[in-house]
């Protein structure tokens, strides 16, 4: 992939997503993307246009059926795999829905999923994920060190989202690797993409065979009972709506909780201020989504439209940059500021319209509690070497690893 | 003060009604409605213009000041 690598002159005619300057700090180039060239192109990672200002990810997001959520990846499948995607689609249907699915199928595959993460749905599982939080701190806050992303933001999301699927938390190490191997190395390693996908399936596949023998009071059970438009879903629809559920809440939550710690640990004022004020946590979580929004989604064009002074043609990949969004001057005073009290805050960090992120209740509850624990037993921390944190981006941008240190009284 | 949310732009975000809990009320889906027949009352018009500039979707408007 070394042509794919080489330094970027031109972020309007040639951005990479993967520029390791752009995937730490991408702040100036969304500046620059938006006031030179709001919807740019690039013909690395297989070729696509990317769109920076919050109005236009507004109008795209409502351009159905000519953007299509069939293949909302940012970097598309190499060729072969393509093929036997389409080839399974035939057969099964739509591969992970509602994400992979247009209207009309969308709706009730949409309708199907939310009843399990409305508000009061995932206050159910607070107590789970402050036990979690509690035990995590435990293990490290003897040592006075410890990795915030590691040791803590990255061990919380895949085991509240197993209990809540009915799958055994204790695998959570296992179900991050998958997820990783799926979401973040298999964008730019096809064989890691195909590797995980089929050892997700499996699992899945397992699973559904013993629950039918045998229904538990989970969440696999029920889609397994469900119905949609009067019919029962097939084991592969089932299987393609867990692997889902399992995914994209893992990177996803972790990467917000890892850079929310990761801002704390740089930003002493801020740090301070939230352990004084902790009135202060709603408003500062929605600041931490809005400025460190983690997503980026993509769509495929299916019909000609056209968007800003660019026409877009058939088979063309459209880039949804909702975090560039996010810090877009028109929409936000102080864009390129964090402001732990800002009262309006129209963020996108979960999407738009018909997709919005069916799992955004439960990030927020986990958020909030994976913050406000760590803040109670840790309320003072630095980064112990700056220089080691890593971050990972394409789809999903994160810290990977946040040294920290603590004294704690 | 009375507001309405539109039906057809709510998209479920829930943040009317963590910020204006008594404002909005939520379906077996997580979309949201106006309580009380859309109508405000005295003393929390702040937050029901503040659930307004908070929705993503843009879904609620103020139909009466
Ligand atoms: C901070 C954490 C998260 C962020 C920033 C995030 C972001 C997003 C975004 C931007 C979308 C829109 C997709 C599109 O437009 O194509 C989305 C969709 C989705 N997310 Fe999340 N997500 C997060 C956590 C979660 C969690 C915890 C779950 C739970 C399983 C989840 C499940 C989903 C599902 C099922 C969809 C598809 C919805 C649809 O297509 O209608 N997400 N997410
Ligand atoms: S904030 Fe807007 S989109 Fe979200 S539930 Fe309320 S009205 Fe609906």
């Amino acid at each position: 992939m070394s042509e794919e690598q080489r330094p970027v002159e031109d972020w309007a005619s040639d951005f990479d997503i993967f520029d390791p300057d752009y995937v730490k700090d991408p702040g100036p180039v969304w500046d620059e993307l938006r006031s030179k060239c709001p919807i740019a192109h690039t013909e690395r990672w297989g070729g696509a246009w990317m769109a920076t200002r919050y109005d236009d990810l507004r109008e795209l997001v409502r351009m159905v059926p000519e953007l299509s959520s069939r293949s909302p990846v940012v970097v598309p499948l190499p060729p072969q795999m393509r093929e036997e995607a389409i080839a399974e689609m035939k057969m099964y249907g739509t591969e992970n829905p509602p994400i992979t699915a247009d209207p009309p199928e969308h709706k009730p595959y949409k309708q199907l999923i939310l009843p399990f993460f409305t508000p009061t749905a995932v206050e159910g599982y607070r107590q789970f994920t402050e036990n979690l939080a509690h035990e995590l701190i435990d293990r490290i806050i003897d040592k006075g060190e410890g990795d915030a992303a590691e040791d803590y933001a990255q061990q919380i999301p895949p085991r509240v989202i197993a209990q809540m699927l009915g799958i055994d938390p204790g695998r959570g190490a296992e179900f991050t690797e998958w997820t990783r191997g799926v979401l973040e190395i298999g964008q730019t390693d096809p064989e890691a993409r195909r590797k995980y996908r089929t050892i997700i399936r499996d699992f899945f596949a397992e699973l559904i065979t013993q629950r039918r023998a045998e229904p538990a009071d989970d969440m696999i059970s029920r889609l397994i009972a469900a119905e949609v438009e009067g019919k029962p879903l097939n084991d592969h629809t089932i299987s393609g709506i867990c692997f889902l559920l399992l995914v994209a809440g893992i990177d996803t939550t972790w990467s917000s909780i890892g850079s929310s710690l990761w801002h704390f640990a740089g930003h002493a004022e801020d740090r301070r201020r939230l352990a004084a004020e902790p009135e202060l946590f709603p408003t500062a979580i929605e600041e931490m989504l809005r400025f460190y929004a983690p997503v980026m989604m993509a769509r495929k064009v299916t019909a000609p439209v056209e968007i800003g002074d660019k026409a877009l043609c058939p088979g063309d990949k459209m880039i949804l940059n909702f975090p560039a969004g996010n810090r877009d001057p028109e929409v936000f005073d102080r864009p390129d500021e964090v402001v732990l009290d800002r009262e309006r805050n129209r963020h996108v960090a979960f999407g738009l319209g018909i997709h919005r992120c069916a799992g955004s209740n439960l990030a927020r509850m986990e958020m909030d509690v994976a913050l406000r624990v760590w803040f109670e037993r840790i309320p003072e921390f630095e980064l112990s070497d700056p220089d080691a944190v890593t971050w990972a981006g394409g789809q999903v941008r994160g810290p990977r690893s946040v040294p920290v240190r603590f004294s704690v009284s | 003060m009375k507001i309405r949310v539109i039906e057809d732009n709510c998209q479920g975000h829930n943040r009317c009604k963590a910020i204006a809990p008594d404002l909005f009320d939520l379906d077996e889906i997580g979309n949201a409605s106006a309580a009380n027949d859309g109508v405000v009352p005295p003393g929390q018009e702040e937050m029901a213009r503040l659930a307004v500039e908070n929705c993503p979707e843009f879904a609620i408007e103020i139909i009466e000041e």
